[in-house]
């Protein structure tokens, strides 16, 4: 397997996973050419996103090189993203 | 770059030479109809309107069916009215000569005599004007003088992750090589008017984007909905949109990165070069018929769950980064950008290849839609019919 997530732009905090991950799997991805890997802290569907740095609470979450919303909670590398921590 | 395109006598450029027979009013469409399919070559441009619409809406079609005719893809054009409709032969005929010179004709049923004797001069005018065009010869044009039109519809998660991205670095391309590529479908901007606000080229351009999308959005409020609270939608949210911003950021990729040098208001033509931005309504049908009539000659369209969407005078290139779409429904998708999900290949990559495919349907090569003599026409309007 080549990658199993997209990191859309080098400067993004979350990448969007292309198949389903459990908790312990590998998140791989292409980052400035290279491949990277994270670690998979929770469960995460397809095409949702997972962290792939540190993110405090209140801090911005970036996607496409832009703020899609704020985390409400400090989330993890390799934590899955979605409603319960990340809003407008 | 260069292509191999159409010179028109008003100065624009053309990837194909139509000879349009369209209906002034949907009452003469049956007629219409049967003058081009008697002349074999001919293309049907369906008009739903032009007549029984309030004063905005009527301006609306009249844009819209004038733009469409005047695009660089049409040699000429015959109308073919009743006789008692709203829009009558003088207004269809000062709308298209404001926008071009080319041969324009026009008749009704009701002063020819009926059905057979409105065929009959209308088979006479269109293959005349077929003949016409026949020795039309492409020559060589520069890249610069395309506009491309770049839409999304029936996407799905990879959409946002693929096609559109591989989408936004061909748009990129294009302008750098001094070409045109708008986009439009402005509800689906909401929520990222702030992101697009910053990339116009001047602050006025960027308050121009920011009005449009918040006009917009008021406009759904008027008629009972609130974009924000609706979306993203719960279908959304289960695969794995969180929020409206990354909804549409999703939608905008496909405009690149380069800065808009403009916004046009449906039914305008584009002037400037560049990546524009043109206020069209999510409905990909009505959005691809506005760009065609603001001059686009071609264009790219995106879909996840696959589309035949056609269109009259422009071809419509359908790109895909869902494989199983792109092999299931492989007689309606054009071109696969998967690999970029499976980490074969490099948006680069795939964007300089969709480069190549674009030239070479600007040179002729027909995409899937026009194989199966795909089109479908839809012209926004505001009010109901009255």
């Amino acid at each position: 397997m080549l990658i199993n997530a997209i990191l859309i732009s080098d400067t993004d905090t979350v990448v969007t996973v292309t198949r389903e991950l459990s908790p312990g799997d590998e998140i791989i991805f292409m980052s400035k050419g290279k491949r990277a890997i994270v670690k998979a802290r929770s469960s995460i569907p397809i095409y949702h996103k997972a962290a792939i740095k540190q993110i405090n609470q209140g801090e911005a979450v970036l996607k496409y090189g832009e703020i899609i919303g704020h985390a409400t909670t400090a989330i993890l590398p390799g934590e899955h993203v979605h409603t319960h921590n990340l809003a407008t | 770059m260069k292509f191999h395109g159409y010179r028109r006598a008003d100065g624009r450029a053309g990837i194909r030479n139509h000879v349009v027979v369209m209906p002034g009013v949907l009452c003469a469409a049956g007629v219409a109809q049967m003058i081009a399919e008697r002349v074999k070559g001919s293309t049907y441009l369906y008009n739903p309107n032009g007549c029984a619409q309030n004063a905005r809406d009527t301006k609306m079609t009249l844009d819209i069916l004038s733009g469409m005719i005047a695009n660089g893809n049409v040699y000429g054009a015959l109308i073919v009215g009743l006789g008692c409709e709203t829009l009558q032969k003088e207004r269809y005929l000062a709308a298209i000569h404001q926008r071009t010179d080319k041969p324009v004709f026009h008749i009704y049923i009701q002063e020819e005599g009926g059905i057979e004797k409105t065929v009959a001069k209308g088979v006479r005018i269109a293959s005349t004007l077929l003949a016409e065009a026949a020795r039309c010869k492409r020559e060589e044009c520069d890249i610069a003088e395309i506009i491309l039109g770049m839409e999304c519809g029936g996407s799905d998660a990879t959409s946002g992750l693929s096609s559109n991205i591989v989408l936004g670095y061909l748009s990129d391309r294009l302008v750098d090589l001094g070409a045109t590529t708008v986009i439009s479908e402005t509800p689906e901007a909401i929520g990222a008017e702030q992101i697009l606000a910053r990339r116009g080229r001047t602050p006025e351009i960027g308050q121009k984007l920011y009005d449009t999308v918040k006009a917009c959005e008021q406009l759904f409020f008027e008629a009972g909905e609130d974009i924000r609270k609706a979306n993203p939608s719960p279908g959304n949210k289960a695969g794995g949109l969180t929020t409206l911003e990354e909804k549409s950021l999703g939608c905008i990729q496909k405009s690149g990165s380069r800065p808009f040098e403009a916004v046009y208001e449906y039914g305008e033509m584009i002037d400037k070069k560049g990546l524009v931005f043109l206020n069209t309504t999510a409905y990909d049908v009505a959005s691809v018929a506005a760009k065609v009539a603001a001059g686009a000659q071609v264009i790219a369209f995106t879909t996840g769950r696959g589309t035949p969407v056609g269109n009259a005078i422009a071809p419509v290139i359908k790109i895909t980064g869902n494989a199983d779409t792109y092999a299931r429904l492989a007689d309606m998708l054009d071109f696969d950008t998967s690999a970029s999900i499976k980490g074969t290949r490099t948006v680069a990559e795939l964007g300089d290849e969709l480069l190549n495919y674009l030239l070479r349907v600007c040179n002729g090569e027909t995409v899937k839609a026009e194989q199966h003599k795909l089109s479908n026409m839809a012209i926004n309007q505001l009010g109901s019919y009255c």
